[in-house]
């Protein structure tokens, strides 16, 4: 019976995850086009409808989903067959994996069980999260390798050079974070952001780490090849690692884009802004700091605190398409440059200056 | 660019919060039009087919043959329009008319509205005021080119557009126009 139960708490904290980021990307090609046509003075796709039923556009998705099933699905003569199919399945694979050890709420106490409110428990969940999203890359350079096109190798190059120029900054600048929680854990460093400095100010990342909070948010962006850091696409110049793909496996990439862009929303959530963490919230209730307190039961507490997850990735989710839809696309040496020269560097005088105030505020 | 626009951050922290206005007041726009509280949306978008901008009064558009009182064209066949025409889409062929006080009637008078190009030089040229681009239609088209052609009986049957610039006549249908 214990067995049962527990693989059925085990197939609900990963269906819980699956479900949640599955169909937020699927929500968030409606809210791109919503979100963009409302910061344009416009009204954005609407005529999608079920009998009649227009619901703001929301079954363009659908109708997306449904006209790629039904396209063509064409490869080219002289393409690697192998590498060209299993190009779109690597990339959404791991971009889908990579959220695994995202914590979304806290350890769960319900009839004796502790069930740690994320999909899996692992204590180097931050190492994984990077390692998945840095193999998400091989999809894109198979896809372009194998389609026998120029442009798609053109892309799949850029996009490995992009990658490699972003990845550093990313790890770089999430080792102040590491350092100061002294953990690679997720479910840990959330917890850490639970603190609070001076008795009042919760520990979130932003605040103990602002500078890390922009270049990895930057550096984010460039991983998961949106604009302004797209040149891997570069619709206007070389279309990209994608160019010969159709059909579904073209959905796919564009897929694995929205799936990125939640990935990278969450894992910046966690990280920086306390993740599944409400000020002044513990486990048995509100404690503020002037004293007053308010005494909530713990399935309410954790009700509150999967919804604080889930409204801040939204938020994060809402930033990132307004820089998306704010700036434009960097030229290729423009974004190596601000890889190497800015990002890498800024991301390294983190970790000293972090280092060095770590130390003098445990020799007070 | 001076340094401060080399260091990116500041100026595109200025781009977030003018794109970021721009949301926010249209979707305070679009609520407020949603509950009823404002007459206009958050969007300058017109809904197409539903909704349409005016048209100008001088706004060239499906030509028309105008009528006599008894029905028959007033053209006279003197192939004014197709000698001026830069795109070469009128084709007239002439007859006699019945009436001895008329010189000629057209047979034939087609327009290939595949090649037409709008300039409106017939209409100016045209020494009877026989045809007219008043009819408001803009919206016809075909999947084959022979769908493009209208001929004069289809041309005799449109009216010129009411005041408000909106087409009277409905869209005569070419005979292959249903492929």
């Amino acid at each position: 019976m214990s067995v049962v139960a527990d693989l059925g708490i085990s197939f609900g904290r990963v269906a819980f995850m699956m479900f949640f980021v599955l169909n937020v990307a699927a929500l968030l090609g409606w809210v791109e086009r919503k979100q963009s046509a409302i910061m344009q003075d416009r009204i954005g796709a609407n005529r999608a409808s079920i009998f009649g039923l227009r619901a703001l556009g929301l079954f363009h998705p659908l109708a997306d989903t449904l006209k790629m099933l039904a396209k063509e699905d064409f490869r080219p003569a002289r393409a690697d067959r192998l590498l060209f199919e299993l190009a779109p399945f690597v990339s959404v694979f791991f971009a889908l994996v990579a959220f695994a050890s995202i914590p979304f709420g806290d350890t769960l106490r319900v009839g004796g069980r502790e069930i740690p409110l994320q999909a899996v428990t692992l204590n180097v969940g931050l190492l994984y999260v990077f390692a998945m999203l840095s193999l998400g890359v091989y999809g894109v350079m198979m896809a372009g390798w194998a389609s026998a096109n120029n442009y798609a190798l053109l892309g799949g190059q850029r996009a490995a050079a992009l990658m490699i120029s972003a990845e550093i900054a990313i790890g770089a600048s999430i080792m102040g974070v590491v350092m100061i929680h002294g953990s690679l854990s997720l479910m840990d460093i959330v917890r850490g952001q639970g603190r609070l400095l001076w008795g009042w100010v919760p520990a979130w990342g932003i605040l103990t780490q602002p500078l890390a909070f922009v270049l990895f948010v930057t550096a984010g962006i460039a991983a998961t090849k949106r604009i302004p850091f797209d040149m891997p696409e570069g619709e206007s110049e070389i279309i990209g690692y994608f160019v010969e793909y159709s059909g579904m496996k073209f959905g796919m990439f564009l897929m694995t884009d929205m799936v990125e862009t939640i990935v990278l929303a969450g894992l910046s959530t966690s990280l920086f802004l306390g993740g599944w963490q409400i000020p002044y919230l513990y486990a048995e209730g509100f404690r503020f700091p002037w004293g007053a307190a308010v005494a909530l039961s713990p399935l309410l507490v954790t009700v509150l605190q999967v919804s604080a997850f889930v409204g801040k990735v939204g938020a994060v989710i809402f930033v990132l398409m307004l820089i998306r839809w704010t700036l434009p696309r960097f030229r290729y040496d423009q974004a190596m440059r601000l890889g190497w020269f800015g990002l890498f560097p800024l991301s390294i005088a983190n970790i000293v200056i972090t280092g060095l105030l770590l130390l003098a505020w445990e020799s007070r | 660019m001076n340094f401060r626009q080399r260091f990116y951050l500041v100026e595109v922290l200025s781009g977030l919060w003018l794109t970021a206005a721009h949301f926010f007041r249209n979707m305070g726009r679009h609520v407020a039009h949603a509950v009823g509280a404002s007459r206009t949306g958050g969007a300058v978008t017109i809904q197409y087919p539903e909704e349409r901008r005016p048209y100008s009064p001088r706004l060239r558009s499906l030509h028309r043959l105008v009528r006599r009182e008894d029905g028959s064209p007033r053209c006279v066949a003197c192939m004014m329009c197709e000698t001026v025409c830069p795109a070469h889409c009128i084709y007239i062929v002439a007859e006699e008319h019945p009436n001895p006080d008329i010189e000629k009637v057209p047979r034939r008078f087609d327009i290939d509205l595949g090649k037409c190009v709008f300039c409106g030089y017939c209409v100016e040229a045209c020494p009877e005021d026989a045809i007219r681009m008043d009819t408001g239609i803009l919206e016809f088209s075909s999947y084959s080119r022979g769908g493009m052609i209208y001929t004069k009986e289809m041309l005799l049957s449109l009216e010129a557009a009411g005041a408000d610039g909106r087409p009277r006549s409905p869209i005569p249908v070419p005979a292959d126009r249903t492929a």
